[in-house]
């Protein structure tokens, strides 16, 4: 189907039900009940999944499959989100031509800084990138006040020209980023006895955008460009000696991962019309690499699950607090949930990062495949005990 | 016709000269064996043909081109083949992906932004790629991953992968380096059969006199980066020269 073979196609099945279905499965807790701060059905939150879930696909097809390690994909993010918050500004709140635009412009930096960077391979590399994401941020944050806000960051306002959207009446209010009539803030609420389900516009849509997004990135790891990136990483020398001139393959896959970040920020500026330069952090761009490392590098459903894992954590362990640690173990004599709390406080709130360090070294140490090699353990577990049971054949089968 | 020719070619690295005044010409369909000891600029020699490194003077001519100044895939392009002393291959790769990948520089050129349609609808290039597998004996093993195969498979495939781009000139280094008697003794055989069956020019670096004296139809000698005599491997094995130059000093060949 669509030009995939039928692993692939079940592949993006999969994910397309996941993401379709997401809002029952990330809140299975009722409402009101203990465990509903697990709950990550909220509209923010998943519209960050498929976000970041973007950013890390096209983060994977550059260092998935090239090996090249980009510390300064955030900017790419960032530009993204300037240009798409000045279409907004500019031309209409429709979020298309601000998607269109920050494509572009993201697509643009990156071969700037993709053909100077991509003269080094390696450390070098990184540390290049990394500069010049810095630089960007840097000038984002003061030099180019007028075009990027500054410290406050690019907001929308009142007298904005938005010359498509002359006609339409905000009524006072500034406009909301939306799809021909649509905003991206429409949502609608399912009450299903102590269970709330809430279907959110912006949230689909996201997702929408984000399954063409997989399905992209699957047509080009199964292409002729796709092997080449793969043996780029391989084997770059004899690549050269083998006719083929590496430089402008390993090019083309950092502007199509620049583009991709640029999607993203450009869906994250349409959620919430407001651009800021902390978006082009380096911090940024290191949660991308943590993101694919976490869910599989050169994976293809691998950075999803990363970016997912990691934005669940961002936003749920760190609103755990101590109180909510009291009720826990308040079933405990006192003396021990006073010591329980005390000792797994540090991992909680503003803890959080303690606990993404400790599970990421768990992953690189014991499943350097990240959380897709996890899966598939399982999943031979299981194969491997059914036969077991069914009959007693010896297991000599090839690791996939 | 003379294939390649190499004129008056020298090379420094600091203080020391590694080639100077190199003259070499190959005639096209011969095998070409450079040998010398160690030290004696055979790999820089080759390094020199295929655009790793450009000589101080010099000029380097390939079926009446030039080839320097360019870089290693262009050189590739222009019908040089090149295998290594360690097979360099697609180590994460399987092998017949291994073999895919030169049929498309063959077909596509240098670069070819080919991302949209899948590597299975490439009929042309399976066919190829199947077609040189199956010629190297190796079509059982298309689904292995290539690293996980012996060396002497290595290096079958690697010279397989240069031969699926028809070569007008292969360049082996060291083929042979590091292999049992059996594993060299097969690839000997491998090369005679690749000789036979196409017209291919073969220039061959190498220690093991008995490689040379198999293959070779013209031998060129170098020592201390100068070519000492270049001859037919019946002459080269009495000249007085070369006895003491190289041949004395591995009396065990």
């Amino acid at each position: 189907m669509f030009g995939l073979d039928k692993k692939d196609t079940m592949l993006l099945l999969l994910v397309a039900a996941l993401t379709a279905l997401a809002p029952f499965l990330l809140n299975p807790f009722p409402e009101g009940s203990a465990l509903a701060q697990f709950n990550a059905g909220y509209p923010d939150l998943m519209q960050r999944f498929v976000i970041f879930g973007i950013f890390a696909i096209g983060f994977n097809i550059l260092f998935g499959l090239t090996g090249y390690l980009s510390f300064g994909h955030a900017a790419f993010l960032g530009v993204g989100s300037y240009a798409a918050v000045w279409m907004f500004k500019l031309l209409s709140m429709n979020v298309l031509p601000a998607i269109v635009l920050a494509v572009v412009m993201s697509g643009l930096f990156a071969l700037l800084i993709g053909y100077v960077s991509l003269r080094r391979s390696g450390i070098y590399f990184s540390i290049l990138t990394l500069a010049f994401a810095q630089m960007m941020f840097a000038l984002a944050y003061s030099v180019l006040t007028p075009i990027t806000g500054g410290e406050t960051g690019l907001q929308l306002a009142l007298d904005d020209p938005r010359i498509l959207d002359g006609g339409v009446e905000t009524g006072g209010n500034i406009p909301v980023p939306g799809l021909f009539g649509m905003e991206m803030r429409d949502s609608v609420q399912l009450e299903l006895g102590a269970w709330v389900f809430t279907f959110n516009f912006g949230y689909y849509f996201a997702a929408v955008v984000m399954l063409i997004a997989f399905y992209i990135a699957i047509r080009i790891f199964r292409s002729p460009f796709g092997m080449m990136l793969r043996a780029i990483k391989a084997n770059q020398q004899r690549l050269n000696y083998t006719g083929l001139n590496t430089r402008p393959y390993t090019l083309a896959a950092f502007v199509i991962s620049g583009m991709y970040a640029g999607l993203a920020g450009a869906l994250m500026a349409s959620m919430d019309p407001l651009a800021g330069a902390e978006r082009m952090f380096w911090t940024a761009s290191g949660e991308v690499v943590l993101m694919t490392i976490l869910g599989g590098v050169g994976t293809l459903i691998g950075p999803i699950l990363g970016a997912g894992a990691i934005k669940y954590m961002e936003n749920i362990i760190s609103k755990i607090n101590s109180d909510i640690l009291h009720n826990w173990f308040a079933f405990l004599p006192d003396g021990l949930e006073d010591l329980l709390v005390t000792l797994v406080y540090p991992f909680i709130g503003k803890g959080w990062h303690l606990t993404l360090g400790i599970i990421f070294m768990l992953v690189v140490i014991f499943l350097p495949g990240g959380l897709v090699e996890g899966g598939q353990r399982v999943a031979r577990l299981f194969k491997s005990k059914k036969t077991d049971s069914s009959a007693a054949k010896p297991q000599t089968e090839p690791g996939e | 016709m003379k294939i390649l020719e190499v004129k008056d070619v020298n090379k420094r690295f600091g203080g020391l000269k590694a080639l100077s005044e190199v003259n070499l010409s190959v005639e096209e369909n011969t095998v070409h064996a450079i040998i010398g000891p160690n030290g004696a600029g055979k790999s820089t020699l080759l390094n020199c043909l295929v655009g790793k490194l450009i000589p101080d003077t010099g000029s380097v001519m390939f079926n009446g081109q030039s080839v320097l100044g360019r870089a290693p895939h262009e050189i590739n392009q222009m019908g040089i083949s090149r295998v290594f002393q360690t097979p360099e291959i697609f180590g994460d790769l399987t092998v017949m992906e291994n073999m895919m990948i030169p049929c498309f520089a063959k077909r596509d050129g240098a670069f070819e932004l080919n991302a949209i349609s899948s590597v299975q609808s490439q009929k042309d290039i399976i066919e190829h790629a199947e077609h040189v597998l199956d010629d190297m004996n190796m079509l059982d093993k298309r689904h292995m991953v290539a690293s996980a195969m012996s060396r002497g498979d290595k290096r079958r495939l690697e010279i397989g992968m240069c031969l699926s781009q028809e070569p007008r000139l292969l360049l082996l280094d060291e083929p042979t380096a590091g292999m049992a008697r059996a594993d060299t003794n097969n690839t000997i055989d491998l090369l005679k059969e690749i000789k036979s069956k196409r017209d291919i020019t073969i220039v061959i670096i190498e220690h093991d006199m008995h490689v040379v004296f198999s293959l070779a139809e013209r031998i060129t000698v170098l020592a201390q980066g100068t070519p000492l005599v270049e001859d037919t491997p019946e002459n080269i094995k009495g000249h007085p020269k070369v006895r003491e130059a190289y041949l004395g000093e591995s009396s065990g060949h």
